[in-house]
C-alpha cells in the first residue's frame, strides 16, 4: 500500500474551549495509480483529511503510514514525504510570492535542492502542462487572472515531481471550460506520469466521469468507499448528507419508474445517451 | 466561526458575562486602582478574595484565569527579583554580592501580588466581554470627548476592525505556511539570515492578502453607504439594567473600602 490510514482521529483546538472533532476514526488504504474522489458536504472534514497524507497535520490519535513507514517515528523525514506527495491547497493561488511566474514554480525543486538548471526544467514542463504559455514566464504572477494563478500554483506544486497529488477543490471559482480542461490535464498526467490523485471535490459529475474509486466524508467518517457508480446507486442515503448524485442518476432512475428498462448505473451524459437509445430500440423491437 | 477564536473571550453564560460592557470597564479600573490605594496584608487578601468571588461568579475555569499570567510571568519574577536585591534597608541575608533585605522583600512580594491580581483581575473582563462589546463600551464611555473634537467613534470603528482582523490573518497565516511547507520549505532551521529569507514566501501572500482584504472591506462599507460617526446610531444600544446598577453599587462600596485601607494603612 502506498499510504494507509488507521484509526486516525484528529481534533481542533485540543485543550481550548473551542474543540472540534474533525477526523473520527478513519480506516484507509491508497494504492499506487489510483484516482480517487473525495467528496463530502462543507465542513466534513476534507481538507483536514488530506493535509494528513503529507504530515502537515499529526493526528489526534491513530498511525499514517508512507509506503509502509509510520511517518510520525522519531526519525523519519517529513520533508522528503512532502516532495513526494504534492498537495494543492483550496485556493492555492493564495500562495504566490514570487517576482515573475516561472521563479515561484521553481520555488519547490529549489527545496528540493536541484540545481538551478533543472530547477528550471522542471519549472518549464509543468508550467507547459498546465497550460501557461511561455510569454507569461516573466510575467508578475499577482497580475495574471484567477484561472492563469491557480494554474501557476499548480505548476508549482506539480514541479516537484509529486508521486501523489492531491487537489483541494482544483475548480471551485473556474468557469466550466477552464474546469474542463484543468481535469482533462489532470487525469492526463495521472496517465502518463502514473502518478496517484486525490481529488477534493463538491461535483459529483466531475466524479463520475473521472475518478476510478469514491469517498464520501460525513461528519468526519467515511460514508462511503467504492466505484462512484456503486456509490451512486444510495443516492438517498447521499442526500440525507446534504450531497446529490449526478443529475443523469436521477433522470436514469425516473425513468426506469416510468417503464424504461434503461441502465441505472450510467453516470455520465454519454453513457446515459447509449442506454437509453438502447432501451428505446429494445422496446421497439419488442412492439414490433 | 464569527467570535469564535477572537481574543481571549471564554463563552459561557454568567452574570458576568451578561453586564453592560460599561460597568466592567470601569470595575476593573477601580480594581486596580484600589491594588495601588491598599498596601497592607488585609487590604491584599480583601482584593484576592474580591477576584475569587469574581472568578466564581463568571463560571470561567480558574486555569483560563492563570493562562492570561503566562506572558507576564517572566516580567513578573525580573521585578520581584530587583525588588528583592535592590532594595536597600535593614540586611537579612547575603551571600557574595548579593544582599537580601527586609524592605526588599516586602517591597518585591508587594510588587508580585499587585501584579498577578491586576494581571488576573482585567483578564476576567477580557475573559468575559467580547471584543466588540467592549469596544462598543469604550465608545459610549469615551463620547464626551467628542466634545473637544476626538474622534472617538471612528477609533473604536478601527480598534473593532483590528480585532476582528486578527484571527482572520493568524487563520491565513496558518494556511499559507501550510502551502508553502507543502511546497518544501523550510521555516525553522539554518542562521538568522537564513530564517529571514525563508520568511519572505509567507510574508509577501500574507501583505498581499491583507490589502486585499482591506480593500474589499472599505469597498463594501462604502457600498452601505458608511460615512463615519456623524448621525449614526447603532443597531443594539447599549442601556443599563438594574444588576448594572447594583454591580455599580458594589463596585463604589469596593473603592470606598480601599480608600479607608488606605488611610488605615492596613
Ligand atoms: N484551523 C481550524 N481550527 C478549528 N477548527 C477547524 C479548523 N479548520 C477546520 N476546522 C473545523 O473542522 C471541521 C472540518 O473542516 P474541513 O476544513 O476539513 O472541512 P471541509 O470538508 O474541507 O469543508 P469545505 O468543503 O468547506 O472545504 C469543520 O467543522 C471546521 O469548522
Ligand atoms: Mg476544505
Amino acid at each position: 500500500m502506498l499510504i494507509e490510514l488507521k484509526d486516525v482521529c484528529y481534533t481542533y483546538g485540543t485543550g481550548t474551549v473551542y474543540e472540534v472533532s474533525a477526523l473520527d476514526h478513519i480506516n484507509l488504504q491508497i494504492g499506487e495509480g489510483e484516482f480517487i474522489g473525495i467528496i463530502g458536504h462543507t465542513g466534513s472534514g476534507k481538507s483536514t483529511l488530506i493535509q494528513h497524507f503529507n504530515g502537515l497535520l499529526k493526528p489526534t490519535s491513530g498511525q499514517v503510514l508512507f509506503e509502509g513507514k509510520d511517518i510520525w517515528e522519531e526519525d523519519y523525514d517529513l520533508r522528503s514525504l512532502r516532495t513526494h506527495v504534492g498537495l494543492v491547497f483550496q485556493y492555492p493561488e493564495n500562495q504566490l510570492f514570487e517576482t515573475d511566474v516561472l521563479k515561484d514554480v521553481m520555488f519547490g525543486p529549489k527545496n528540493q535542492g536541484l540545481s538551478e538548471e533543472d530547477c528550471r526544467a522542471r519549472a518549464h514542463e509543468a508550467l507547459s502542462q498546465v497550460g501557461i504559455p511561455e510569454d507569461l514566464y516573466g510575467a508578475s504572477p499577482f497580475d495574471l487572472s484567477g484561472g492563469q494563478k491557480r494554474r501557476v500554483a499548480l505548476a508549482g506544486v506539480l514541479a516537484m515531481d509529486p508521486e501523489v497529488l492531491i487537489l483541494d477543490e482544483p475548480t471551485a471559482g473556474l468557469d466550466p471550460g477552464g474546469r474542463d480542461e484543468l481535469l482533462r490535464e489532470i487525469r492526463f498526467l495521472r496517465d502518463k506520469r502514473g502518478i496517484t490523485v486525490l481529488l477534493v471535490t463538491h461535483s459529483m459529475e466531475d466524479v463520475a466521469q473521472y475518478a476510478k474509486r469514491l469517498l464520501v466524508i460525513d461528519n468526519g467518517k467515511i460514508a462511503f468507499d467504492g466505484a462512484p457508480k456503486r456509490v451512486f446507486s444510495h443516492y438517498k442515503e447521499l442526500e440525507k448528507m446534504g450531497l446529490a448524485a449526478p443529475q443523469i442518476t436521477y433522470i436514469m432512475h425516473a425513468l426506469k419508474e416510468r417503464g424504461l428498462d434503461v441502465d441505472l448505473r450510467a453516470t455520465t451524459v454519454e453513457e446515459a445517451k447509449r442506454s437509453i437509445l438502447l432501451a428505446l430500440s429494445q422496446r421497439a423491437s419488442e412492439g414490433r | 466561526m464569527g467570535e469564535i477564536s477572537l481574543g481571549q473571550y471564554y463563552p459561557t453564560n454568567s452574570i458576568l458575562h451578561r453586564l453592560d460592557p460599561r460597568v466592567k470597564f470601569i470595575g476593573t479600573i477601580v480594581y486596580i486602582v484600589s491594588l495601588f490605594l491598599v498596601s497592607g496584608p488585609v487590604g491584599y487578601l480583601c482584593a484576592a478574595l474580591a477576584l475569587f468571588a469574581l472568578v466564581l461568579l463568571s463560571k470561567v475555569p480558574f486555569r483560563f484565569i492563570l493562562k492570561s499570567m503566562k506572558p507576564i510571568f517572566f516580567i513578573l519574577i525580573v521585578t520581584m527579583l530587583f525588588n528583592l536585591f535592590l532594595t536597600p534597608g535593614e540586611e537579612l541575608a547575603h551571600f557574595l554580592i548579593f544582599r537580601i533585605t527586609r524592605e526588599g522583600l516586602v517591597l518585591a512580594l508587594r510588587m508580585g501580588i499587585r501584579l498577578a491580581l491586576l494581571v488576573m483581575g482585567s483578564s476576567i473582563m477580557t475573559l468575559t466581554t467580547t471584543p466588540n462589546a467592549l469596544t462598543d463600551g469604550m465608545e459610549r464611555l469615551f463620547s464626551p470627548l467628542k466634545l473637544i473634537k476626538v474622534p472617538v467613534h471612528e477609533i473604536s470603528m478601527m480598534m473593532s476592525i483590528a480585532l476582528r482582523f486578527i484571527p482572520i490573518l493568524t487563520e491565513e497565516t496558518d494556511k499559507i505556511k501550510k502551502a508553502q511547507i507543502a511546497r518544501g520549505a523550510d521555516f525553522d532551521s539554518g542562521g538568522l539570515i537564513k530564517r529571514l529569507k525563508s520568511m519572505i514566501p509567507l510574508l509577501v501572500p500574507l501583505f498581499v492578502s491583507a490589502f486585499r482584504r482591506a480593500n474589499d472591506l472599505a469597498m463594501a462599507m462604502e457600498a452601505r453607504c458608511y460615512h463615519g460617526g456623524t448621525g449614526r446610531t447603532q443597531m443594539k444600544p447599549l442601556t443599563y439594567a438594574k444588576k448594572d446598577y447594583c454591580a455599580y453599587l458594589i463596585t463604589a462600596l469596593f473603592l470606598a473600602l480601599a480608600i479607608i485601607f488606605r488611610v488605615k494603612g492596613w
